[in-house]
């Protein structure tokens, strides 16, 4: 039994529902092609979402853990400051998708629609407490995504990446499935503490191992960690830049705290054993990352390249106990801050009937306007770990967790691969600055779209005098699973 | 003016100054040219409180600003300097001005961008010398990589794409093990502060791994012989004014990261390892002089006398190990190698300056097309002469001071190494003066050559502040000498302890 005062943790949820529901309606009924009520409703659903998760934080004891919805559904410090930081990305994503839509004439009002249903799924992978209800929020965000994927209906490589996706996500999303079953098998609940309990009293996990294989199989295609990355280049290419905007950086969040409720919170009895198999995904994606998107001219498929050797790395996290849970989770909200910056770029970059998608596009951008060259290159430096960007420190973080541990070899190697990975970053700063432009069309974006994108950069560096407070809210949030 | 927060006020000018100049645009070359100077003429103007008031008579830290950034990491806003900093840091602000004024009429393109690039680079060298958090250290290592690659790559030569990879890709894979031991060091002792890194006790073993992770970082930056080859390339597409900077203080930067880091947190590797590093310097005095006196385009030439000068600071700084195990002169070894890092740096400067003279009249810096500039450039010709004979070592000017100091306790430690390091003498008098015997003196070479207009007020002021500085230096070097007597001391107790 519930009554509304237990609804209260779950209102952030309730609102985007009801945000998504009306936006689906709106739509129908707006007839106007620039469907700025559509943004608006769109973004005051995220701005009174993100108040009621930030009233539920400060009512309930902050650190306190609520579970509702028998045992389904649970509110915690970690879910609600991930929830704030999708909020914040999903702000960016709305008014960057706007400019894309309109200059390729596809405004719809469905796509905003099914972003709020994907933010919808994504707020339930962060809460899910609940093998069932992780599943059905990654299954929400999934649905939207194909169909945001596929939604420039006309253009043949969109239809062909969802294809792609889909039915390389429903095998991903069986596999999942299959695990988890097996997990139930081995210890008769869905339950997360109660899997973890029956775990512990456990003397052997032989089947629950079994099953962790194909629920880790299932996380990695999710979180588009090698060797399970195979759609992330195609999808990411040939989806609308707004919907690449969207899936790479809210849903990787959602991807981490998915990963955190499953393998930290439920699966802690057998971390000897999948620590091994996530060292090996881990290594693998930044390896394979950084070689692969050494090669390519689309700058689409490099940042989705570039993606999967940044999951290596948060991944890389996951060895480093408490220290490296908090410092993966840092990193994953700062890539995705500096994902959804790029990809902004590229959008704000493009103009009706030209998308600014190979690399080559860039081409004498300091010429043509050099703040946002120089935008662009806070943008790249963090995503390539420079100093003194935000990108540093997030890696810094989880280094120091990974060497704590004594994991030296792979430290070493992660680096090494930070080094080579550079050399694709360096192009791109390389190609805006030293070549010649090609081009010289203006910059049409409006007016909002080329502040907010300003912000977004300069957060790379803002974000630097706020560090101490963002590592102690993962620490604490951490702590208080 | 408070001076607890002059290092600051340093390091943070300039970058602000370098905002401002971005915010003029590209319309206003004119204004970013004298906003950059006034920047860098107040940062040269408040490095004189830092000469003044600095106390010769402690080792310690002076002029601390500390606070805490990053909690979670310990990781600190942690300034100082001591004797062996100072002098760089005088030495950076003091390059920084010529080279603004060296580039005030041949950089035309993007004015603001080139000016707000070189005063970041300043900021963060600066913040390199100043630094005593070890990450702090690190972010400003890494974080003037960008704008020199800027440099490089923008107003650079034909070949500067090439340049630009290869200097940040070297520089950067450096470093990164360099951040790999920093964290390993943060573990062990649970602080990023470098002078309680060096208390942290550590096994051999260990500290030989360190001190690999360590080299690597330095020996690049410096840079020593197998690792040197991404120099003479940056140097030759970089624009005059980043190779000034280049060789002047940021090659400084890698002898300072061995005496700062290397010597006091793994001494005993440093002393097992010594015989490398001393092996290496020699192979780079002897070997890459030989390769100087082979080139043809003068830009090169001096790159690679540049890495032959870096064998006498890194053979300088290792010997101090076997002086201190013979019972040497270990100060004279040390203080010889910052004296030899700061005199290079006006030499290499001047010299380049030089070629740039040249190249922005002739648009050509291969030594074939001059002869004779003499006759056409009677006062350009003095000072080339001038700085080529310091740069082989002329007793009276600055470059004989290091170079004879490092020599001499060469001498302690092992008459071979005086004897090889000693040959540089001859072979340094040889690239730098043949190169001068063929650019300056001799017929005139063709028709271009005889239309050369000697250097302008401007040009004869940069080279004539130069002139003097090398001559004072080494007329006498006491001051400078003076100035880091102490530091040097610590250090050399800080190393003679074993931590075995």
């Amino acid at each position: 039994m519930f009554g509304w005062s237990e609804l209260t943790p779950a209102l952030p949820e309730l609102i985007i529902l009801a945000t998504a529901c009306a936006v689906l309606l709106l739509g129908l009924f707006s007839r106007s092609e620039k469907g700025g009520l559509l943004v608006l409703t769109s973004i005051i659903g995220v701005v009174f979402a993100a108040i009621a998760t930030a009233k539920s934080h400060m009512g309930a004891h902050e650190l306190v853990k609520q579970v509702l919805f028998n045992g389904n559904f649970v509110r915690d410090y970690m879910g609600d400051i991930l929830k704030i930081a999708v909020y914040f990305i999903m702000l960016f994503v709305f008014i960057y998708s706007k400019q894309y839509l309109r200059n390729k004439n596809i405004f719809k009002g469905e796509f905003y629609a099914l972003m709020l249903f994907g933010l919808l799924g994504i707020m339930i992978m962060i809460s899910g407490y609940n093998y069932i209800t992780l599943y059905i929020g990654l299954e929400l965000v999934a649905l939207s995504s194909y169909a945001l994927v596929a939604f420039d209906r006309d253009n043949a490589q969109s239809n062909e990446s969802a294809m792609k996706y889909f039915i390389l996500g429903a095998i991903a999303s069986g596999m999942l499935l299959y695990g988890m079953s097996m997990i139930y098998g081995a210890t008769g609940t869905l339950q997360i503490d109660e899997i973890s309990a029956a775990i512990g009293q456990s003397q052997n996990n032989l089947l629950v191992v079994f099953g962790l294989v194909f629920v880790l199989v299932g996380v990695s295609f999710k979180l588009g960690a090698a060797p399970f990355h195979m759609w992330v280049p195609d999808v990411y290419q040939g989806a609308p830049t707004a919907t690449t905007l969207f899936i790479s950086s809210a849903p990787k969040i959602a991807a981490f705290a998915f990963a955190i409720r499953i393998l930290a919170q439920s699966l802690d009895g057998i971390i000897d054993q999948w620590q091994q198999i996530v060292a090996v995904i881990a290594i693998l994606s930044i390896i394979i990352g950084n070689l692969f998107a050494l090669q390519q001219d689309n700058i689409k498929r490099l940042f989705a390249y570039s993606t999967v050797s940044h999951i290596g790395f948060m991944l890389l996290g996951f060895l480093g106990g408490e220290d490296g849970y908090s410092a993966s989770m840092f990193y994953i909200i700062t890539y995705a801050l500096m994902s959804v910056a790029g990809f902004g770029m590229i959008i704000v970059l493009s103009c009706k009937g030209f998308e600014a998608e190979k690399i080559s596009d860039f081409k004498g951008l300091n010429q043509r306007n050099g703040w946002f060259a120089f935008m662009m290159l806070l943008i790249i430096a963090s995503m390539a770990g420079f100093p003194p960007l935000v990108g540093f420190i997030s890696k810094l973080v989880v280094l120091k967790a990974v060497v704590d541990q004594g994991y030296y070899v792979l430290a070493g190697i992660a680096v090494i691969f930070a080094v080579i990975g550079s050399f694709y970053y360096l192009k791109i700063i390389k190609t805006m600055y030293f070549d010649e432009s090609d081009n010289d069309q203006e910059i049409t974006a409006g007016f909002d779209v080329k502040s907010i994108l300003s912000f977004n950069a300069l957060l790379q560096l803002g974000l630097l005098l706020f560090i101490p407070s963002i590592l102690s809210y993962g620490v604490k949030a951490i702590g208080s699973l | 003016m408070s001076s607890l927060s002059l290092l600051s006020l340093l390091i943070w000018l300039p970058i602000l100054a370098a905002f401002g100049i971005l915010a003029l645009g590209p319309q206003r070359a004119g204004m970013a040219r004298l906003f950059a100077l006034a920047s860098s003429l107040v940062s040269l103007v408040l490095s004189i409180p830092l000469w003044m008031n600095f106390d010769k008579t402690t080792a310690a830290m002076q002029f601390v600003e500390k606070f805490n950034w990053i909690p979670t990491l310990n990781i600190n806003y942690h300034l100082g300097v001591d004797g062996i900093a100072m002098p760089l840091i005088v030495l950076t602000t003091f390059i920084t001005v010529l080279t603004i004024l060296s580039a005030w009429k041949v950089i035309q393109k993007n004015v603001h961008q080139f000016m707000a690039a070189f005063l970041m680079l300043e900021a963060m060298m600066i913040g390199v010398f100043c630094a005593q958090d070890a990450m702090l250290f690190y972010i400003f290592f890494e974080a003037m990589l960008i704008p020199m690659f800027l440099i490089i790559g923008v107003w650079g030569g034909p070949n500067r794409v090439y340049a630009t990879i290869k200097f940040f890709i070297y520089t950067f894979f450096g470093s990164v093990f360099m951040l790999i031991a920093l964290i390993y060091l943060y573990m062990k002792g649970g602080t990023f502060n470098i002078a309680e890194m060096a208390a942290i006790p550590l096994s051999l073993t260990e500290q030989i791994w360190l001190f690999f992770a360590f080299f690597l970082a330095f020996a690049v930056k410096i840079p020593m012989f197998p690792v040197h080859t991404w120099l003479p390339d940056a140097h030759v597409e970089a624009p005059t004014a980043g190779s000034v900077i280049l060789a002047a203080i940021m090659l400084k930067i890698g002898g300072y990261g061995f005496l700062r880091f290397s010597l006091p947190i793994t001494p005993d590797a440093s002393s097992e390892l010594g015989w490398l590093v001393i092996t290496l310097s020699l192979i780079a005095i002897v070997y890459i002089g030989l390769i100087a006196m082979v080139q043809k385009d003068m830009k090169k030439l001096i790159a690679y006398s540049s890495i032959s000068h870096m064998g006498f600071v890194t053979l300088g700084i290792f010997i101090a190990f076997m002086l201190i195990a013979k019972g040497g002169d270990t100060h004279m070894a040390l203080e010889g190698a910052m004296a030899q890092m700061v005199s290079h740096g006006f030499i290499s400067a001047a010299l380049f300056l030089c070629v740039g003279v040249l190249y922005d009249r002739m648009h050509t810096r291969l030594i074939r097309d001059y002869g004779g500039v003499i006759n056409t450039m009677p006062l350009f010709g003095a000072f080339f002469v001038f700085f080529a004979m310091s740069n082989a070592g002329l007793p009276g000017t600055s470059g004989f001071v290091g170079e004879f100091m490092v020599i001499l306790s060469a001498f302690q430690a092992n008459f071979w190494f005086a004897f090889l390091a000693a040959i540089t003498l001859i072979f340094g008098a040889a690239y730098s003066l043949w190169m001068v015997k063929r650019v300056v003196f001799g017929e005139v070479k063709s028709e271009a050559v005889s239309q050369l207009t000697d250097i302008t007020k401007r040009e004869t002021f940069i080279l004539a502040v130069l002139a003097i500085a090398v001559l004072a230096l080494g007329l006498y070097p006491e001051p400078l000498i003076d100035v880091m007597r102490v530091s040097v001391s610590h250090l050399i107790e800080l190393i003679s302890i074993s931590k075995v």
